[in-house]
């Protein structure tokens, strides 16, 4: 499981990129495998405001709806339009090309909540 | 550790990677390699299927043929020996007890292959419903004896003929042989039949020779590109071909006048068949409630249970619904007020909290290439 050690990681199998104060977000390769194929992806747009209450987008495979959960609240800034008609680079590359938003942060206490990659690692392991 | 059943086959999944979930009370493979990959397998090579939850229920006895004609829709006197027929049981109400095919082995007996879930409800109204003595007809739960496989899709035969004389293509749609295979000791029937609108085979042994029949077959394919498949695309499969799913499309509340089903429902025989005077005026004044195709028009993918909407009132909602892996395009089948069934009308449907542009379209999505 590949698990890169400079981003941190949510129980609701988010990873995120702190980047100034502002954090990229994606999903885990745990939960693209958990998943199986997606084939359609809902994103907000720039400017919305997200907050770890409301579901903020949501990752469709075949089979499933999954919600996606902001791991942390802000302001989107950036949101990759690429994965709409891509959507099968979360599958190939959930770290890289499969980056879904930019946020910016309005308190980076919250990122304190968030799990290292060895803690996430822990975490899927006893699930 | 969980309690949920095996089949047979279960000691084999792991060396072809599957990843099982719990279906209906069954550790089943949803998918080996993706949905989307074993999807094109089938319909463009082949694909084996471990279906051997399906339940087996075996009617027999001189009275045999009177018994299923008063507990089935279809006519099961249009049926000679090794012969098969699609067919229902109704409620009083003409609500759906299951949906399933009758193999008849001979006058007096025939094999009811019924759905994994309904096996005990189906074995307790049968029996609940007979009013012959034990001399007369007999009803057995024969689940554990058999293991089932099917094996879909255009190079199925091909891929079979290798394990046996059998002349495979004088097997036609709906028919079975008994059949010897290759190494394996034990007789299999071999139907030409399945669940996915490939041509194919489903096989029936002993469960005991099942994980040989599994590996022998995936050896033997496996030039020809014959994969595992798992229940993921074994549901696109279907739902592109406009199979119906219990629990979806049919239900103890939906008819299978109601599903579009009424080619295997006889409401002309002789029988006083469960559900008939219900099921006739469904037939005589039309259905209230018609299943449809819909495709979206918005980008969303319709799921089972989203309300189907027009102009604000709810007026159905969508049985089954994905992204059509053949097709691309996402496609739901929808149970909805007749008056609005008509192709090219426009309904909306309530995905999550958005409301998505979508039409009616024709049924089956998918049909192959003959």
């Amino acid at each position: 499981m590949n698990l890169p050690e400079e981003l941190l990681y949510s129980k609701d199998h988010e990873w995120i990129k702190k980047e100034g104060n502002n954090v990229r977000i994606g999903i885990t390769e745990f939960a693209q495998d958990e998943l199986g194929d997606i084939v359609f992806i809902e994103l907000p747009e720039v400017d919305d405001e997200v907050s770890g209450d409301e579901p903020f987008g949501s990752v469709e495979s075949v089979k499933t709806v999954s919600e996606l959960y902001a791991p942390v609240g802000g302001k989107v800034v950036e949101v990759n339009e690429e994965l709409e008609d891509n959507p099968e680079y979360v599958n190939e590359s959930p770290y890289e090309k499969a980056w879904m938003v930019v946020v910016e942060l309005s308190d980076e206490s919250e990122l304190d909540e968030l799990l290292t990659a060895e803690q996430y690692k822990a975490f899927i392991e006893q699930d | 550790m969980s309690n949920l059943k095996r089949t047979p086959i279960f000691s084999e999944y792991e060396k072809y990677g599957a990843k099982t979930i719990d279906f209906g009370g069954w550790d089943l493979p949803v998918q080996f390699s993706s949905i989307k990959h074993e999807h094109e397998v089938t319909r463009t090579k082949a694909g084996l299927f471990d279906v051997s939850h399906m339940g087996e229920i075996i009617v027999k006895g001189p009275k045999s043929l009177a018994f299923l004609q008063q507990m089935t829709t279809n006519d099961v006197a249009k049926l000679s020996p090794k012969r098969i027929q699609y067919t229902f049981m109704c409620y009083p109400d003409g609500g759906t007890v299951d949906d399933f095919v009758v193999y008849m082995i001979d006058e007096e007996e025939y094999l009811l292959v019924v759905n994994a879930a309904n096996t005990d409800k189906d074995y307790e109204w049968l029996v609940k419903n007979n009013h012959y003595s034990d001399a007369e007809v007999t009803i057995d739960n024969v689940s554990k004896d058999y293991a089932q496989l099917a094996l879909q899709g255009p190079l199925s035969e091909e891929i079979l003929q290798n394990l046996t004389d059998t002349n495979l293509s004088e097997i036609k749609f709906f028919r079975f042989e008994n059949v010897a295979l290759s190494s394996i000791d034990k007789p299999a029937i071999v139907s030409r039949t399945g669940y996915t609108g490939e041509d194919g085979f489903e096989i029936y042994i002993d469960p005991s020779a099942g994980p040989e029949l599994w590996n022998l077959l995936l050896e033997t394919g496996k030039e020809k590109g014959l994969e595992p498949i798992g229940l993921g695309a074994r549901d696109t499969l279907r739902f592109e071909s406009n199979l119906a799913l219990y629990g979806q499309e049919l239900s103890k509340d939906i008819s299978p006048i109601e599903a579009g089903l009424g080619f295997a429902v006889k409401i002309n025989k002789q029988a006083d068949f469960i559900g008939k005077q219900v099921l006739q005026n469904q037939v005589g004044n039309g259905p209230n409630r018609k299943l449809v195709g819909i495709e979206m028009i918005d980008k969303g993918i319709p799921r089972h249970g989203y309300a189907v909407l027009k102009d604000q009132e709810e007026i159905g909602y969508i049985t089954s619904g994905t992204q059509s892996p053949t097709l691309e395009k996402n496609l739901g089948l929808a149970m909805i007020q007749t008056e609005f069934a008509e192709e090219g009308t426009e309904l909306t449907i309530q995905v999550r909290k958005r409301e998505l542009r979508a039409v009616v379209v024709k049924t089956p999505f998918y049909k192959r290439q003959k």
